[in-house]
C-alpha cells in the first residue's frame, strides 16, 4: 500500500491527535498507562487509518484484516485510535475504566466491536493471531493478521511457543509488532530479564525479521509492505520506540508505565504535545 | 432396577459386560463431527493417539494441529481459531489441560467467549500407574467456577460420543473430561442424552437415598444399588453427567423424594460435583449428602482398581455411605 506525502503528513497529525487524546482520557480514567500507549500511537495511526482493511461500521466483516492487541494494558492507544477511526464516539473515551462502560480496563472483545481477542494477561496474543491466521488459510481468505505485542511479554514462554509454531505454520499472512521501547514495570528491560538479542532470536526461530523507529510512520508502512512479500514465512516488525513518547518528563522514564498523569502533568503534557506538531513532522522531512 | 425407559445396557451386571474407555468416545464423536462439518478443527498438544484424536488427525489432516508439548499455546490458538467461525477441540490430559494452561484458558476462550471445546483427558485415579503428576483430580474445580462453561463428564464410551457431539453442535466454551482405562458400557446408542438432562439410571419404589456418579463410577454406584436392594435398601442413582450447567431442579426434585445423598466422583471431594450438588440443595433443600472421592489427598502409582479400593471409591464404600447418610437423616 502506497504511502504517498499527503498521507504521510495527515497519519502524522492523526498520531498527534491520538497523543492528545490519551492524556485526558488517562486523567479521567484516573487509572491505568502512560508510556505504552503515547509510544505506539504512531503505530496505531498507520495501522489503523492507512494499513488494515478494517470497516467501522462493518466490525464483523468476515475478510477483514485482524488487529490483535497483546498487551492488552496498553488499550488507551487502542481506544482513542478506534473512536478516532469511528467505531464508537469519542465522548465515549471518558467511561474508560468505569462501571458499566464497554473500554474495560483492560479489552475485552464481547465489550466492544472492533476487538478481536480479550487481552491483559501477557504472552497470549501471538497465539490467538496464529490462530486466525491458520483460519484464514483454511478458509483460502486473503486477510492479514497483526499482532501487536510489548517487549516485557517476550519473558513469557507462551510467547516463544507461539513463535516456534508460527514458523511451523508457514504463516506468512501474520505480522507481528513489537513495541520495544526497554521498559516493564519494575524496571528497564535489560535489568529485570535481559531480551536481547531480539532479532537473532526471531531468525534462529525461522521468522524474517525487520527493525525500524517505531516513530517513523514511513519506516513502519515499508515493513508492513515487505512483509507482504515474504512467503511462507511470518515476520516481525521490531519497532523501537520511546515510551511515553512526546511528553518529556514521561520519555524513557519507566515509572510512567504503569500510572496516569495528574491534572498538573496533563496540562503540562498537553502544552508539550501542541506544541511538538512541528518537530515530529519536520522529523520526517 | 435399570430403569427400563432409557434402554440401558441389559448386561451391564453381567460377568462378561462390554468395556471401553470414555476416552474412545471422544475420538469417535471427533471423527463423526469432522465427517459433518468442516469447520471442525482439532488440536493436540504432543498426545494425539493417547486422547483418541488421532482418528480425526488421519482423515483430516488440514483440519488438525499438531502443537507440541506447549499447552499454554494450544489453548490460545485454538481462541483465535474460534472466534474465527471454527468449531474446536483441544485434547491433552486434563493436569496440563485445564491444568497448566488454566488462565490462558480463562481469558482466551471462557472469558472471550470463543468455540472451544477442551476435552481433559486421562482424569481421575483411574489413570492408573503413571501416578499422581498424571491423574487430574482437580480439573472440575477449577473449570466450574468458571462463568458460562458446560462441564460434561461422560460415563462410558457411548455417552463421551454423543457428549463430544453435543457439545460440538453448540456455540462456546465446553470442557469434556474423560478417563484413561476401559469401563463397563452403561447406555446404549438409543439412551437419551443432552446437555442438562438428567436421568435415574436406577429406580425403585420408596427410595431412601439419592446417589449422584458422574463419569464411570456410576457403574460402581449402580452395583451398588443393585447389592443395596437386594439387603433391603432402597436407592435411585442418577447419572450426573452434565455437572455445569447443573440442572437444579431434577437435583431438588429428587432429593425430595429420598430426603439423603451420597455424591461419587472420582476427582477431590471438594470442589467437585458433589460440591455442586451441595451448593445446589444448601441453597434449595438442605439434605444430609456423603461424598465419595478423593478425601483432600494426591493418590499414587497402582492398578485402577487397587487404587478405586484404597481411595475408598468402590462398591463397598458407596454402600457404606449410602447407609450412613441414611442414619443421618
Amino acid at each position: 500500500m502506497e504511502l504517498h506525502e499527503e498521507k504521510l503528513k495527515e497519519l502524522e497529525e492523526t498520531a498527534i491527535k491520538i497523543r492528545e487524546l490519551i492524556i485526558p482520557t488517562l486523567l479521567e480514567a484516573g487509572s491505568g498507562h502512560s508510556a505504552g500507549p503515547l509510544g505506539m500511537a504512531d503505530i496505531f495511526a498507520a495501522l489503523y487509518f492507512h494499513i488494515a482493511n478494517i470497516d467501522p461500521k462493518k466490525p464483523d466483516m468476515p475478510n477483514r484484516d485482524r488487529i490483535v492487541l497483546s498487551n492488552g494494558h496498553i488499550c488507551p492507544v487502542m481506544y482513542v485510535t478506534m473512536a478516532l477511526r469511528g467505531f464508537f464516539p469519542v465522548e465515549e473515551l471518558k467511561t474508560l475504566r468505569k462501571l458499566n462502560s464497554r473500554l474495560q480496563g483492560h479489552p475485552h472483545r464481547q465489550a466492544l466491536p472492533g476487538i478481536e481477542n480479550t487481552s491483559g494477561p501477557l504472552g497470549e496474543g501471538i497465539s490467538q493471531a496464529i490462530g486466525m491466521a491458520l483460519a484464514a488459510k483454511l478458509d483460502k481468505k486473503n486477510y492479514h493478521v497483526y499482532c501487536l505485542t510489548s517487549d516485557g511479554e517476550h519473558q513469557e514462554g507462551n510467547t516463544w511457543e507461539a513463535v516456534m509454531s508460527a514458523a511451523k505454520f508457514k504463516l506468512d499472512n501474520l505480522t507481528v509488532i513489537i513495541d520495544r521501547n526497554n521498559i516493564q514495570i519494575d524496571g528497564y528491560t535489560e535489568n529485570i530479564m535481559p531480551l536481547e538479542t531480539m532479532r537473532y532470536k526471531y531468525e534462529s526461530f525461522n521468522w524474517f525479521v525487520l527493525e525500524i523507529d517505531g516513530h517513523n510512520i514511513s519506516e513502519f508502512v515499508n515493513a508492513v509492505n515487505h512483509a507482504k512479500t515474504i512467503h511462507d514465512q511470518p515476520t516481525v516488525i521490531i519497532a523501537h520506540t520511546i515510551p511515553g513518547k512526546g511528553v518529556s518528563f514521561m520519555e524513557n522514564q519507566y515509572l510512567w508505565h504503569g500510572k496516569p498523569p495528574n491534572v498538573e502533568e496533563a496540562k503540562k503534557a498537553l502544552k508539550e504535545l501542541r506544541t511538538l506538531e512541528g518537530k515530529i513532522t519536520s522529523e520526517h522531512e | 432396577m435399570l430403569n427400563p425407559d432409557l434402554h440401558l445396557n441389559e448386561k451391564l451386571f453381567d460377568t462378561d459386560v462390554e468395556t471401553k474407555a470414555t476416552r474412545d468416545g471422544y475420538g469417535t464423536g471427533l471423527l463423526k463431527l469432522g465427517e459433518e462439518d468442516e469447520n471442525v478443527v482439532a488440536l493436540t498438544a504432543d498426545l494425539s493417539e493417547s486422547t483418541r484424536a488421532n482418528l480425526f488427525q488421519e482423515k483430516f489432516p488440514e483440519r488438525f494441529f499438531e502443537i507440541g508439548v506447549a499447552e499454554q499455546n494450544m489453548a490460545a490458538i485454538a481462541a483465535g481459531l474460534g472466534v474465527s467461525g471454527k468449531t474446536v477441540f483441544m485434547s491433552s490430559y486434563a493436569t496440563f489441560s485445564p491444568g497448566k494452561n488454566w488462565e490462558t484458558i480463562r481469558t482466551t476462550i471462557v472469558y472471550n467467549n470463543s468455540n472451544v471445546k477442551i476435552a481433559g483427558h486421562h482424569s481421575g485415579v483411574m489413570t492408573g500407574p503413571d501416578g499422581a503428576t498424571h491423574q487430574a483430580t482437580e480439573d472440575i474445580a477449577i473449570t466450574r467456577a468458571w462463568p458460562g462453561i458446560d462441564i460434561i463428564v461422560p460415563c462410558d464410551a457411548i455417552e463421551g460420543e454423543k457428549a463430544t457431539i453435543a457439545t460440538g453442535k453448540k456455540y462456546g466454551p465446553a470442557y469434556l473430561r474423560f478417563s484413561r482405562d476401559k469401563s463397563p458400557i452403561i447406555t446404549t446408542q438409543k439412551t437419551p442424552f443432552e446437555l442438562g438432562r438428567i436421568d435415574a439410571y436406577w429406580t425403585t419404589k420408596n427410595p431412601e437415598c439419592v446417589i449422584f456418579a458422574t463419569g464411570y463410577l456410576l457403574y460402581n454406584a449402580l452395583v451398588a444399588a443393585y447389592e443395596l436392594e437386594k439387603a433391603g435398601t432402597n436407592v435411585l442413582v442418577v447419572n450426573l453427567s452434565t455437572i455445569k450447567p447443573l440442572n437444579d431442579h431434577a437435583v431438588i426434585e429428587l432429593t425430595q423424594i429420598t430426603g439423603s445423598v451420597v455424591t461419587v466422583e472420582d476427582h477431590q471431594v471438594m470442589g467437585g460435583m458433589g460440591s455442586a450438588i451441595a451448593e445446589c440443595l444448601a441453597r434449595h433443600l438442605p439434605s444430609p449428602i456423603e461424598f465419595v472421592g478423593l478425601q483432600d489427598t494426591f493418590a499414587e502409582s497402582g492398578t485402577p482398581k487397587e487404587l478405586v479400593e484404597k481411595y475408598k471409591m468402590s462398591v463397598n464404600d458407596i454402600k457404606k455411605a449410602v447407609n450412613k447418610v441414611i442414619g443421618r437423616k
